[in-house]
């Protein structure tokens, strides 16, 4: 009996030790993770300009978000960029996880193209952006004197200084970093079927196709929906391509390619208009999380 | 028969696709070895004779080696903390029963989802009231707490650690802390390992949170420099001189991924898929 109380005591004991293996992480994360959310909320309420008194405007920033159409404008553009880039890039994705996992070609070399396909997304997007803009120059970029030189093109095109092509090329520059990380998800949740599944389906004789969409696909729903959601957040924060390769935060030709962080950054670290800029931030949030639930909704309605 | 003719084109399509990830690094290296002029005039596969031109413009503007040393300063340090202050808390949460373990959790999976932009505006706030801008301190404290991985590695550690391990080590007297370190973490070392490459080369790429903290041009990391040249008009005339800068930075991580492009590759994965 007294032996069994001094075992539970000692245990309640050592429990307590979480405490100190937590502290550094829960410090850390009130201190730089939850107090700069919580302030930038309470900044967003304020005409805070950066420095001096805050006053308190209520809803007014966010009053102003709303019938701000350049900030409607900075939303269309990212929304229609991460649209192009996000179809491209789970397009390429899921095309190559087909070949990949289809059980009658069983195409080999998937560790070396993996590896290949996923480079772009390795490299700093600056380095990224800095080649691009450089090879995408009108007069004189590569790209251009190959497309000429070859025939493809009579003239040049000036890719980055038209409202045409310049927030296409983001996006495709964006699927072009992206399509990797996404194949590897989706490859890597094929990986994870169970064989037995596409054994037993062989047995029946299913075809390809059949076994691809009764099997493989209901299978990868919980990773799509993981990949949807990150590219969405991830998507809708655009920033350092179209910042560096389009002029900072103006966006060049005439706006095309303002992000709504690009927008952010502007009011926040350019113009000091620190209290617009969170009231932006927040309304972005609001609309990545409308978005998400819809994203969720829509994965779960197929299964049922 | 036409299968084998089918898996050839799927190979001729998959290698184009390899191409165009490849062809945008394999010209910047040749373009990096060209004269100004050269590129300009006109494209070609074969490498210039102008390398140490195109460094010489380079160096007398900024030093690139000083960018690398400035973002290994910051990638090492918050890299190590990431690992060693996630593997403790993934530990903990994993291992002990304590009272705000499970808000804690809960906390941690909802700033999973939360996008940076939100807390961007209140961080620099708090960094220009606690008086660290141009320090690079912000930049590697809050390693310490990084959700996405506490997440991961408190999975790990639950498929990794037998609790009767635990006991046999507390049996022999050995304290909680110590148990950790000599025991816990050698366990936990390859999940370690995937997390901390997946957070260096995120460290070592960040662009927007050094871009508006760091002021002083001998502080710029790797990527801040780079985006710098937008301001350079000696290097802006001369293509060469930028496509050898931009080369400079990509070479590191092309060789580290070369060697290690498995377990980079794993790093990826393992954030996302959970059994």
């Amino acid at each position: 009996m007294g032996k069994e109380l001094s075992a539970t005591r000692k245990k309640r004991d050592i429990n307590k030790v979480a405490y100190l293996f937590i502290a550094p992480f829960v410090l850390t994360f009130v201190v730089f993770s939850i107090y700069p959310v919580v302030r930038t909320l309470y900044l967003s309420f304020t005409d805070y300009k950066g420095f001096g008194e805050a006053q308190i405007v209520g809803l007014s920033n966010y009053i102003r978000v709303f019938k701000d159409k350049f900030f409607w404008r900075a939303l269309g553009n990212t929304v229609r960029m991460w649209s192009v880039n996000i179809v491209l890039q789970l397009g390429l994705a899921f095309l190559l996880t087909i070949i990949f996992s289809d059980i009658k070609y069983k195409m080999r070399g998937l560790s070396i193209f993996r590896a290949l396909f996923y480079l772009p997304n390795l490299i700093a997007a600056t380095s990224v952006a800095f080649l691009f803009k450089t090879l995408l120059d009108w007069k004189y970029g590569t790209i251009n004197q190959m497309l000429v030189g070859s025939g493809l093109l009579k003239a040049p095109i000036n890719w980055l200084g038209s409202t045409l092509t310049a927030p296409y090329i983001v996006a495709v520059i964006g699927a072009w970093m992206w399509f990797g990380n996404s194949f590897i998800m989706l490859m890597a949740g094929v990986q994870g079927i169970p064989k037995d599944y596409f054994e037993a389906a062989a047995i029946d004789g299913a075809g390809r196709w059949k076994v691809f969409f009764q099997i493989t696909l209901p299978l990868l729903r919980p990773i799509m929906l993981y990949v949807a959601i990150t590219s969405l957040i991830g998507g809708l924060q655009m920033f350092d391509i179209p910042f560096l390769m389009c002029g900072g935060t103006i966006g060049n030709p005439s706006g095309s390619t303002q992000t709504v962080v690009m927008y952010l950054y502007k009011f926040g670290f350019e113009i000091n208009q620190v209290g617009f800029a969170s009231a932006i931030a927040y309304a972005l949030f609001m609309i990545i999380l409308v978005i998400s639930m819809i994203q969720f909704k829509a994965f779960n309605k197929k299964e049922a | 028969m036409g299968t084998k003719v089918k898996r050839g084109i799927l190979y001729a399509a998959l290698i184009l696709l390899a191409v165009c990830c490849l062809l945008p690094f394999i010209l910047m290296m040749i373009n990096a070895t060209r004269s100004g002029s050269e590129i300009v005039s006109s494209f070609s596969l074969l490498p210039g004779k102008a390398l140490s031109d195109n460094w010489a413009t380079i160096s007398s503007y900024f030093d690139l080696f000083r960018g690398m040393r400035n973002s290994l300063l910051v990638a090492i340090p918050a890299t190590l903390f990431t690992a060693y202050f996630s593997a403790m808390t993934a530990y903990a949460m994993a291992v002990y029963k304590f009272k705000g373990s499970k808000i804690l959790f809960g906390v941690i999976v909802v700033f999973m989802m939360i996008p940076g932009q939100l807390s961007l505006i209140g961080f620099y706030d708090l960094i220009t009231e606690l008086n660290m801008v141009d320090s690079y301190l912000p930049l590697i404290l809050p390693a310490i707490a990084v959700p996405g991985t506490v997440f991961f590695l408190k999975q790990y550690c639950e498929s990794v650690l037998s609790p009767v391990l635990l006991e046999a080590a507390r049996i022999d007297g050995a304290g909680e802390i110590r148990i950790f370190h000599k025991i816990v973490l050698p366990l936990l070392s390859p999940g370690i390992a995937t997390m901390s490459i997946g957070a260096f080369i995120g460290n070592w790429n960040s662009y927007l949170i050094p871009l508006i903290l760091l002021n002083s041009p001998e502080k710029f990391t790797l990527p801040v420099m780079i985006a710098s040249l937008n301001s350079s008009t000696d290097i802006t005339r001369n293509q060469g001189a930028i496509y050898l800068a931009v080369a400079i930075s990509v070479i590191p991580i092309l060789i580290a991924f070369a060697f290690c492009s498995k377990y980079i590759i794993g790093s990826i994965t393992a954030g996302g898929v959970k059994e």
